[in-house]
């Protein structure tokens, strides 16, 4: 039987300092996410033991699972805290935990710094080389099959789930990610993408590239927006591979 | 500047320009500045990949007429106007609905994975308040789609070089310069009142820097916290718009504040349904007996009353968002309707999803949205009819800003004009600005106003900086310093407070202020509520000013409540722009409706005028007069289509569901 309020245990700290914990007890509504109780704490910030303290630091801004921001560890889980329902998580009325993502410097109490994901963006050339943004016509035509495979790896966030997720990504590996191999494979699907598929490549085949990938397997399972990422490193692994054998014709 | 380098000072600095805001407008202003040579330092209150501009879910506006429905941008830009109740200038918004089809093009060319024909061509959808195909989508995400393919483009030019005049390249100096989790705390004005600059604070330490800029833009969105829960992001404070407001900037149309018709109530914010699942086929309606407390899946076709059918034949679910939005609040609260005993309206998908393949197709067009409701009211919608009401989403209003009209009657590209605000060489673009949606916002048009919105920021920008005797760069840095002392001040004072003279909670008082809002100042006004939130306006500044620092040991590292206050101080300035301007526009049009000003409702007093273009075709202006705002209006440029009356083919108010059982009257709520 679910009680009246709701517990959440959060794991809070300076960068660089050591952590602490401390416990909130926050009116239990309908619909209650776990931003709505980090809201809550803001509006009263008093602790189960009554002691007053300062309300919680983390980033967020859409709420609605497609801007990544909210990215913590619930319950042990990495996920969106916007998207992390209350009746989902202590039906029972068990304490539910915060922590910051682990894989990234934390900046404090629940936010960390996620810069090193975007960096990789400019290493593997993430984006699409156009002429300019003035008019020069229509776009090249498009298969809805294509696009039916491209749709879903745009859905990227950069929210990190994946790489926390990750053993092989951490702060002794130049391993960039799974993301970023899957948003290769689509800037290189798209048909003028595919002009400089080449230069993307060989990003991937140089340093915290495709080859740092030990398979867990971990990535897929926890991407919230269902990314086939693990399809995408396989896919990406032949076109390597293809590229190691061969490239060297092709670059003439 | 042309004597010397305009790209470097001489002791090398390099003289770039600013946007502030990192989601479409300011996106796509960057990309136009890049493009005319200018390097440009980026300020983003987050990373620009999370920008506000990632909710947008339906899809963008081009007339580009792939069905051969005879579709065209003059069409598309005389229903923006109509749309907007006449309210917005002419010019501008014939320039966006020319512009559009080639926007999209150059979108499909960055690499957006739009939604396809058969053929491979764009797909195009419906949307409210046209009869025609125009609406490009990417699935259901299209805002965030089209944010992430303008910040790869940035992205690049964070990794090209800058080159002097002669094409060198400068060491170590690269286009864009991003500064994310910058938060916008003062714009430098020299002494003839132009600006030169901004003060930001970067989030992450607390630390205020000066930034020189030879044209600043303020691309920062929307103020939809403003009114607590809405459908914005939670960074949508309008903060900078505010801070600009009170350093001189008219705030323009601030009453004009958009309800979506359909969104999901909750406790943290209300979740968008987006109005590309009426374009596809969804039917909003409520159960015919009032006293219904079924689950909407178990009602029986013959006892549903679809209200906006019935009401309005020809659009049906897609008469414009004010129109959809006043409908369901009063078939709801007035009329005494309900779903399941809630106050709310049910959009419904199932009768599509019956089959196999139709449940495929809707799917496949809106699963992005769909999967919305299932993980935020955990139902699936597929199955069951979704429980929706309104929701304030988006401000037509904003910082004013200029344009310059060509000789074809359009808006002029190229002009130092075109988006520049009251405060010279601060610019304003995307919702921030009020330029193109008059007194409601098409659906669909708000991307399209963001990115044609920095289409002519850029250029504009560009212009203005070629035209100045002297660059920032090369002025004392006195300037700069006062402004950055005062904001240093500023903060440090914010950050001290605590103790027994500041007992007021900024997030209590926050709620405060947006349960206020969002009960008087969204889809009915009246006149003596008004003056009540004006009122109570002045009681919660005086709170404001008794508002503690919740985190005041915090210094050198991220203190969020303490930058809160500056953002709250910030939302109670524009909520009494928004509350004002309301209180003096005297008439209905569009998002604002006055009741008492109804002709349909009083039909036989003279006093109640409805749409008065007489008296009320003007914009508003809002000037800060140190206390609060003080309003005067300007004509609206309507040169080029002559006023219509704002029809939507309704049949009548009075209409009452056929077969209803106990039909007794508006209800007395």
């Amino acid at each position: 039987m679910a009680t009246d309020t709701v517990t959440l245990k959060i794991k809070r700290g300076e960068s660089g300092g050591a952590s602490r914990w401390e416990e909130f007890r926050v009116p239990r509504k309908p619909m209650m996410n776990v931003i709505s109780c980090l809201m809550e704490i803001q509006k009263h910030p008093v602790t189960a033991d009554g002691r007053g303290t300062t309300p919680v630091n983390w980033e967020s801004s859409c709420l609605e699972e497609v801007c990544g921001a909210c990215t913590m560890v619930i319950n042990g889980r990495v996920r969106q805290a916007c998207s992390a329902l209350v009746k989902d998580l202590s039906p029972k009325g068990e304490p539910i935990t915060l922590e910051p993502m682990t894989k990234f410097p934390r900046e404090r109490d629940l936010v960390v710094n996620r810069q090193r994901m975007f960096d990789a963006l400019r290493t593997t050339r993430a984006w699409i080389e156009i002429d300019g943004s003035h008019q020069l016509g229509a776009g090249p035509k498009v298969s809805q099959d294509d696009q039916e495979v491209m749709y879903p790896l745009s859905r990227c966030m950069t929210c990190g789930c994946c790489v926390e997720a990750c053993p092989n990504y951490n702060d002794r590996s130049d391993f960039m990610g799974p993301q970023v191999i899957s948003l290769t494979r689509l800037y290189n699907m798209h048909p003028s993408g595919r002009m400089q598929a080449g230069a993307r490549l060989d990003a991937l085949m140089g340093a915290g590239g495709i080859s740092d990938c030990g398979k867990a397997q971990n990535c897929v399972q926890v991407c919230p927006k269902g990314i086939p990422l693990t399809e995408s490193i396989s896919v990406m692994g032949r076109e390597t591979i293809k590229r190691a054998l061969f490239g060297w014709l092709l670059k003439g | 500047m042309a004597a010397k380098s305009s790209i470097l000072t001489q002791s090398n600095q390099v003289r770039r320009a600013i946007v502030v805001g990192g989601g479409l407008g300011g996106l796509m202003t960057v990309i136009k500045l890049c493009e005319a040579g200018i390097p440009v330092d980026l300020l983003s209150l987050v990373p620009v990949k999370r920008s506000h501009s990632v909710c947008a879910q339906g899809g963008i506006n081009a007339s580009v007429n792939v069905k051969g429905e005879g579709d065209s941008p003059y069409t598309h830009f005389y229903e923006t106007v109509k749309g907007g109740d006449f309210l917005a200038n002419q010019p501008p918004c014939k320039g966006m609905a020319d512009a559009a089809p080639g926007i999209v093009f150059m979108l499909d060319r960055m690499g957006v994975p739009f939604n396809r024909t058969p053929e491979g061509n764009l797909d195009f959808r419906r949307f409210g308040g046209t009869l025609f195909h125009r609406t490009a989508f990417a699935g259901a995400t299209t805002g965030q789609q089209l944010l992430y393919a303008l910040d790869e483009q940035v992205r690049r030019y964070e990794t090209l070089d800058v080159e002097d005049d002669r094409g060198v390249t400068v060491p170590g100096e690269k286009m864009v310069r991003k500064f994310e989790f910058w938060d916008l705390a003062g714009l430098v004005l020299d002494d003839e009142g132009v600006c030169r600059g901004v003060v930001a604070q970067d989030l992450k330490n607390g630390e205020m820097r000066a930034f020189r800029g030879d044209a600043v833009c303020l691309a920062t969105g929307g103020p939809g916290l403003v009114f607590g829960r809405s459908t914005n992001s939670v960074i949508n404070t309008g903060s900078a718009a505010a801070i600009a407001y009170k350093q001189g900037a008219i705030y323009a149309n601030g009453e004009f504040i958009q309800v979506h018709p359909t969104a999901i109530p909750a406790a943290d914010k209300l979740r968008l349904i987006s109005e590309s699942v009426r374009g596809e086929g969804g039917r909003v309606w409520v159960p015919k007996d009032r006293k219904d407390r079924r689950h909407g899946k178990d009602i029986p076709e013959a006892e549903r009353y679809y209200f906006l059918e019935d009401r309005y034949p020809k659009y049906r679910n897609l008469v414009p968002r004010d129109i959809a939005s006043s409908e369901i609040f009063r078939t709801v609260i007035h009329e005494g309707y309900s779903a399941e005993g809630e106050q709310a309206a049910y959009l419904d998908v199932t009768h599509l999803c019956k089959t196999a393949s139709g449940k495929s197709a809707v799917r496949k067009k809106l699963e992005g949205v769909l999967e919305i409701y299932e993980k935020f009211a955990g139902e699936d919608p597929y199955e069951n009819p979704m429980k929706i009401f309104p929701a304030v989403h988006y401000s037509m209003g904003g910082l004013w800003v200029d344009f310059e009209k060509g000789a074809d009657g359009s808006l002029k590209p190229g002009s130092a004009r075109n988006q520049a605000t009251s405060i010279p060489g601060l610019y304003a673009t995307g919702e921030s600005d009020y330029q193109f949606h008059g007194a409601n916002r098409l659906g669909a048009n708000s991307l399209l106003s963001c990115i044609y919105g920095g289409m002519v920021t850029g250029p504009a920008m560009a212009a203005w900086r070629e035209a100045q005797p002297r660059s920032a760069f090369d002025l004392p840095s006195t300037l700069f310093d006062t402004e950055h002392k005062r904001r240093v001040d500023e903060y440090a004072a914010l950050g001290s407070r605590s103790g027994a003279d500041y007992s007021v909670n900024p997030y209590q008082l926050h709620e405060k202020l947006g349960e206020m809002m969002l009960q008087k100042v969204t889809v009915e006004r009246h006149d003596a509520e008004l003056d009540g939130v004006l009122a109570s306006l002045q009681d919660m500044k005086a709170q404001w000013r008794k508002a503690a620092a919740l985190d005041p040991t915090a210094k050198g590292t991220i203190n969020q409540p303490t930058v809160f206050l500056r953002h709250l101080d910030g939302m109670l300035a524009l909520a009494e722009v928004i509350a004002r301007g309301a209180r003096e526009r005297e008439e209905c049009r569009g998002a604002h409706y006055k009741p008492a000003l109804d002709p349909e409702l009083h039909p036989d007093d003279p006093k109640a005028v409805g749409r008065d273009d007489a008296r009320w075709l003007k914009t508003t202006l809002a000037t800060y007069d140190g206390e609060g705002p003080t309003l005067r209006y300007e004509a609206v440029d309507v040169s080029l289509e002559p006023l219509a009356k704002r029809d939507y083919g309704k049949v009548s108010a009075a209409k009452k569901p056929t077969g209803e059982a106990d039909a007794q009257g508006p209800a007395n709520t």
